[in-house]
């Protein structure tokens, strides 16, 4: 059985954030317009980060792009007090949007703060509306619970079906999140890092792999590649 | 038989009549409630979008609510099943006062959480899918336990009273009589059924004490199992226990000038019990600054990043408005007022009970809050803000209102003196006077006559 996981080479990413774009396209993320925004309140669940050091003249920036970091040992799973949201076998931490009482006690446990809240129905400026995912498991999420980023699960269970329907088996290749496929850089991968000869797995233990707040163990699933 | 208490007529006389002022009054806190269910609504229509509330500072003004009432209701369980455990008999007259508060603080408490939820559609999935990993079902099994064992025992405690009105209070609204002949449960005062009241509250109020300790420990886990910065701390627990009993307390000695001065009850409610209580304060001021100071020079002595973010921000940043008006609001005018202004002063005490408990309210808040807003990716997220916004305000207020609108009336139709308690002569007594009596005068026979193995319910009359 597979282990998801994903390297983000930072030397390869110029914060192009296509990948937010394609995250938004594919999952249906709410647009929650500048006002809220500003309040704090945009869906990102794909968000580039911006990371500025040191003072004038004598700036570094790190641009960061942040999905959610799918740990092996997540701090939000404990919290939930109705097993809304899980990790699955694959390794990947789902929610169940039927399901969420929205107490955003995850919310509050996630040291990522990769969680949205969905404070109002969801809704998309006119254009947008057409261009909406119909696959039924990126439905729009209610207003009052809990969303964020899946992977795009909805794309392993596709590639599941098309490999049984062209009667081959399923392979780690044949999944990849929306955000992977879309980097221009070429700066994300994504695939099995329980499988030693896979790309990721080898990237993972690259001299340059490093990961957010490794510190906390809660062993994330997402490593970066450090620039430099 | 009931006790004999010479102030019966004084502590029942709120109970006889209902003014003008009282359905003024009810009208008044009704309002105020409504306003806030209605504000509920809209806030359930629409979504907590309404709330001030955003990403990172998820949880807000509900959740300090949550804490500060739950915090509240820990005065009535301390003052009548610590200080009854400990033996302490001057609690007697203000037990059922502190009781009530006890009582109607916790379901706002509950209420508030509830408020919180972004589906409180759902709220049954607690119990569908519960999972005790989770620090908020803890806190479920904790308050739900606690609210229903303090229905118990102030029921307990109030039932001897309540067969007294029943069988003294004869000229009252059928309605109400009713009401007491049911909640009597066919008690008669007999010497067996208080020796089994007594035995029982004894007991019960060991098991109160342990569950106060108990439930706003948990209140804080809620906190404290994450693994943010300035909640991720052991001392959490202790204090949010001090600080809601410091709290609780204080709320008590306003309840009670309050009944004091309204039903005039100068006679049962001496001025030598807000001393009592003025001693009991000093200690909580005092512990509570201990643990301040525990925390936070813990904290910043061990200066790493994420937890001086947040202890920055308190002590120099965005929040040291309201972290040293904290201090000024629970420590140091209180202590003042306490050691120097408060002996044989209820007017004094009052007033830095206010404070103490508006200080209390502050503290819940600075210690939810500033934690949220500095997350420990804050090079990458930026500095969270929160500004309540009316909705919260106003249905924050309505949950006072709530609370006092149900004490209001509670006072109009139970005893806010335990009759019982407070009387000059146990029913024990009277059975000893009347056997000596009965040497010379066979008649005093009913007295064998009230004492029946067991009690019957319905049997009363």
């Amino acid at each position: 059985m597979p282990r998801w996981g994903m390297v983000i080479d930072l030397d390869k990413c110029f914060a192009c954030q296509s990948c937010t774009a394609a995250c938004r396209m594919e999952n249906n993320t709410a647009v929650a317009g500048p006002d809220q925004a500003e309040m704090g309140r945009a869906v990102l669940w794909n968000e580039v980060l911006p990371f500025l050091e040191g003072e004038y003249p004598n700036v570094t920036a790190t641009l960061l792009p942040r999905p959610c970091q799918h740990c092996d040992n997540p701090p939000c799973i404990k919290v939930c007090p109705v097993k809304a949201t899980f990790l699955d076998e694959e390794g990947i931490v789902e929610v169940d949007y039927q399901r969420c009482i929205g107490c955003r006690m995850c919310t509050v446990a996630c040291p990522y703060e990769i969680r949205y809240f969905n404070w109002y129905a969801p809704t998309w400026p006119e254009p947008l509306t057409a261009h909406l995912n119909p696959d039924p498991e990126t439905a729009p999420r209610p207003a009052g619970v809990v969303e964020k980023c899946s992977f795009c699960i909805q794309r392993r269970r596709k590639a599941e079906q098309q490999a049984l329907v062209e009667g081959r088996p399923f392979t780690a290749t044949d999944y990849i999140p929306a955000c992977v496929q879309t980097c221009t850089g070429h700066a994300r991968y994504f695939g099995d890092l329980d499988d030693p000869n896979s790309l990721v797995s080898k990237l993972a233990h690259s001299p340059r792999a490093m990961r957010l707040l490794e510190e906390l163990g809660t062993e994330p699933k997402v490593y970066y590649l450090k620039q430099g | 038989m009931h006790p004999y208490n010479p102030n019966e007529d004084l502590i029942l006389k709120p109970v006889r009549k209902v003014g003008m002022a009282d359905k003024f009054l009810w009208a008044v806190l009704g309002g105020i409630l409504l306003l806030g269910i209605g504000l509920y609504i809209r806030q359930m229509v629409m979504g907590l979008g309404v709330t001030g509330l955003n990403r990172p500072v998820y949880w807000g003004v509900y959740i300090t609510d949550f804490v500060f009432f739950i915090g509240l209701a820990h005065s009535g369980t301390f003052i009548s099943a610590i200080l009854r455990v400990a033996g302490q008999s001057w609690r007697a007259p203000l037990t059922r006062a502190a009781e009530a508060v006890t009582l109607f603080s916790l379901p706002f408490g509950v209420l508030a959480i509830i408020t919180d939820m972004g589906r409180p559609d759902r709220v049954l999935n607690l119990l569908f899918y519960g999972r005790y990993q989770s620090a908020l079902l803890w806190d479920v099994t904790a308050v739900g336990l606690y609210l229903l064992s303090s229905i118990v025992f102030m029921y307990l405690s109030l039932l001897p009273d309540i067969a007294l009105m029943r069988d003294k209070l004869t000229d009252l609204p059928r309605w109400q009589h009713r009401m007491y002949e049911i909640l009597a449960i066919g008690w008669q005062g007999s010497l067996a059924q208080f020796h089994r009241l007594e035995k029982t509250l004894d007991g019960m109020a060991i098991f109160m004490t342990m569950l106060v300790v108990t439930v706003h420990t948990v209140v804080s886990w809620v906190f404290g199992m994450s693994l943010q910065p300035g909640w991720h701390t052991a001392l959490i627990g202790p204090f949010f226990l001090l600080g809601a009993i410091l709290s609780g307390t204080c709320a008590v000695v306003i309840v009670l000038a309050l009944l004091r001065k309204v039903y005039n009850l100068e006679k049962v409610l001496p001025l030598r019990l807000f001393n009592s209580l003025r001693k009991l304060l000093i200690t909580f001021t005092l512990g509570w600054i201990y643990m301040i100071i525990a925390e936070y020079l813990t904290g910043a002595y061990g200066n790493t990043t994420e937890e001086m973010h947040v202890i920055n921000s308190k002590f120099y940043g965005d929040f040291a408005t309201l972290f040293w008006g904290m201090i000024l609001l629970v420590f140091v005018v209180p202590l003042v007022i306490f050691l120097l202004k408060g002996k044989d002063n209820i007017g004094w005490m009052v007033f830095a009970s206010i404070l103490v408990n508006i200080g209390m309210w502050i503290e819940r808040f600075i210690v939810i809050v500033p934690t949220e807003a500095f997350p420990r990716l804050l090079q990458h997220l930026g500095e969270g803000s929160y500004l309540p916004t009316y909705s919260e305000v106003i249905i924050t207020i309505s949950y006072f209102a709530g609370m006092a609108l149900l004490y209001a009336i509670f006072t109009r139709l139970f005893p806010i003196i335990p009759i019982w308690e407070t009387a000059e002569k146990t029913v024990e007594q009277m059975a000893a006077e009347a056997e000596a009596a009965g040497l010379a005068a066979p008649q005093a026979a009913p007295t064998d006559k009230s004492v029946p193995p067991v009690a019957v319910p319905g049997a009363a009359d």
